[in-house]
């Protein structure tokens, strides 16, 4: 399993004034499914560019299919397909013109490249639509070619940048499910950058948290989500009868309850952090008190949660870069007057 | 024999061709190639070439019985030559024509070469396949060109030959080579707007700024710069009256020379040369050098020595301009 297909080694790239993408060594294996997570202007993007050779990093080294970045982007632009979040077909051909047009360019002669264009096209699921004009195709459609455009070279790995961007939920779904077929079948390595965390978790054996140009965190989700909120103890949400004369009481009786951490009452429903898992216990000894509980549930933590934790992180992050950034102005105003 | 021919037409069969891979550029020269045809931009500018073109040659054509029975020189009477030059003075004969409308035709089948393809997003997709990325802005600047090039050779021979089967007078080998290079000069003339206009739509993100930038580069040559130099000679030059005419000669050589910065001048000092064999100086003459000059045509050769400044210039100046888009999209970070 460990055979990593990318594998990037302190890659950094700097603009003028920015650091978009800050010492990142991170390993993709073949056949896996990667989630790269991260708030608009992450560096989401620069890492993919830098990957396929588009960019040239300030240092470090990008492997992708054995082969350098900077060096042979010929060569993984062969093995690689990418899309972009902003894809664009030439408007005035068909789809099937589009797509054999890359074909043509990947070395396929016109047949090969026609036939593997219509092949692709049913498996894409736009068979009735190969012949019509790219510009009266709507955007789940564009988001559809733009699979197959990804796959007529045959890549073995697929760079997916924002892929659900703007298509409606339906239409997420059976893209998703296509995505991880291709992965199931073809043992295609997927990286899948987006913003979006419920389409990631959805089809995700790992993700990775990129913040700032850091990778703050990397691993599958529920490893995820025990790195992060473990320190927090365990949450269990409890909704009971409406009885508010006796909330006092009741906010009494269970903090009665050895190990809890905190209390905290919305109306009738109730957030119970514990140092450890004893949500049968909490259960048992309000039963036994005569509550009416309507409803126990144990908090897991999805995708938004621990996106949520690192962006607050980012956010004071953010807040004590502007201070040292004001400081060193000052100093060199300073500096510059005296 | 047989055998060359059987060969030949396995080579170029349909089902060859189908079969055959092609290399990344001839797949983008296609695309561009089919692209610009099918786009209504061309078909107007196609439109208005081709009305100019009948526009001129219908002055010259019923002109030119009248001009050929009065020349002079019945050996050397170049009719063809007379057909793409003559004019009635109602409107200008096709080459000068040509200097107007051959940027218009640059410019508009460059100026949204790259930035239109990087707003729409397919320029990242074209970047992410296998091919090396000065491709494609070598198909960009070698589409139009082709173009270009097809459109005038066709217009030419077109009326050539019509004007053949019509007056039954043969051509001469001096008329053939001296259209040829009047049509090769266009096409650099064109190539050089192209690449002024592809350098703009580099730079420049949006297809507007840059169409306008392009026109406005245009309208200061043809128009501003001739009153600019002029304007700015007047208040250098002392009175011409008390000036000898050696000097008189040298500030109109110097004024002549700064005109041609002007790729407009270049391009018709060139064609009107190549054309008009009886042109035998760009510059001014002086009446020791005219004293005992037979008013005879000059060779093509001589022709061709006299507008190769000319002709050196414009491909140096489109050279420069390619040389800094080439370095420009080398150097882009693209991305959508």
């Amino acid at each position: 399993m460990n055979n990593p297909i990318i594998k990037l080694r302190g890659l950094s790239k700097h603009y003028k004034n920015k650091i978009a993408v800050d010492n990142l060594s991170l390993e993709i294996n073949k056949g896996e499914v990667f989630g790269l997570l991260g708030p608009n202007g992450a560096g989401k993007t620069t890492t993919i560019l830098m990957l396929l050779g588009l960019s040239e990093p300030t240092s470090g080294q990008a492997l992708v299919c054995g082969h350098d970045s900077t060096r042979n982007s010929i060569g993984i632009k062969k093995k690689v397909g990418y899309l972009p979040d902003n894809l664009g077909f030439y408007g005035n051909m068909t789809a099937v013109e589009n797509l054999s047009f890359v074909g043509r360019l990947n070395g396929f002669s016109e047949k090969e490249a026609q036939e593997k264009a219509l092949d692709l096209l049913e498996k894409v699921g736009l068979k009735n639509n190969a012949h019509q004009k790219v510009t009266t195709f709507s955007r789940g459609m564009k988001q559809r070619l733009g699979l197959a455009d990804v796959l007529i070279k045959d890549p073995e790995v697929i760079i997916l940048d924002e892929p659900t961007l703007g298509i409606d939920p339906s239409g997420v779904k059976d893209f998703l499910a296509l995505i991880k077929k291709l992965n199931k079948q073809q043992n295609l390595t997927v990286l899948l950058s987006s913003h979006h965390l419920q389409h990631v978790q959805q089809i995700c054996d790992r993700v990775g948290i990129f913040v700032g140009g850091k990778l703050l965190a990397q691993g599958d989700i529920p490893s995820l989500s025990k790195q992060l909120f473990n320190k927090n103890g365990f949450v269990t949400l409890l909704r009971v009868q409406d009885n508010e004369e006796d909330t006092t009481k009741l906010k009494y009786d269970i903090k009665s309850l050895l190990g809890l951490q905190e209390v905290i009452m919305k109306g009738n429903e109730i957030e119970v952090i514990s140092t450890h898992e004893q949500t049968v216990e909490l259960v048992r000894h309000l039963v036994g008190r005569g509550y009416g509980l309507i409803g126990v549930e144990q908090k897991t933590y999805g995708l938004d949660e621990i996106y949520l934790e690192y962006f607050k992180y980012e956010k004071n992050q953010d807040v004590s870069n502007e201070k040292s950034n004001k400081v060193s102005k000052n100093s060199f105003f300073k500096r510059k007057y005296t | 024999m047989k055998n060359l021919i059987k060969s030949l037409k396995i080579h170029f069969s349909k089902e060859n061709i189908l079969n055959k891979t092609q290399s990344p550029m001839h797949t983008l020269l296609r695309k561009e190639i089919s692209e610009q045809i099918r786009s209504w931009r061309f078909v107007i500018l196609l439109t208005l070439i081709v009305l100019t073109f009948i526009a001129s040659m219908y002055s010259s054509l019923s002109n030119i019985k009248s001009a050929f029975i009065s020349s002079e020189n019945n050996n050397e009477s170049f009719f063809y030559l007379k057909l793409l030059t003559l004019t009635d003075d109602s409107i200008p004969p096709f080459h000068i024509f040509l200097s107007f409308l051959a940027p218009i035709l640059g410019i508009s089948l460059g100026f949204d070469a790259i930035n239109s393809e990087n707003n729409n997003g397919s320029l990242i997709r074209l970047m992410a396949q296998p091919l090396y990325r000065d491709n494609i802005i070598v198909a960009k600047f070698l589409a139009p060109l082709l173009i270009v090039a097809i459109l005038f050779l066709s217009l030419t021979f077109l009326i050539i030959g019509y004007a053949m089967y019509i007056s039954g007078i043969p051509i001469e080998w001096q008329e053939i080579i001296r259209i040829l290079s009047f049509n090769l000069m266009t096409v650099l003339y064109v190539g050089f707007w192209l690449s002024i206009a592809i350098l703009l739509s580099i730079r420049f993100k949006q297809p507007a700024t840059s169409a306008l930038t392009a026109i406005g580069i245009w309208l200061f040559f043809t128009i501003f710069f001739q009153v600019v130099v002029n304007i700015a000679i007047k208040a250098f030059i002392p009175n011409p009256n008390y000036l000898s005419s050696d000097k008189i000669a040298y500030y109109n050589e110097l004024i002549l020379n700064i005109l041609r910065i002007s790729p407009n001048q270049l391009y018709v000092d060139a064609s009107t040369t190549l054309l008009m064999p009886t042109v035998r100086s760009l510059g001014p003459v002086s009446m020791e050098q005219m004293i005992g000059a037979l008013p005879s045509t000059i060779s093509v050769r001589n022709s061709l020595m006299l507008v190769w400044p000319q002709l050196s210039g414009l491909v140096a100046f489109t050279l420069l301009m390619f040389a800094i888009s080439y370095y420009l999209f080398m150097r882009q970070e693209i991305r959508s």
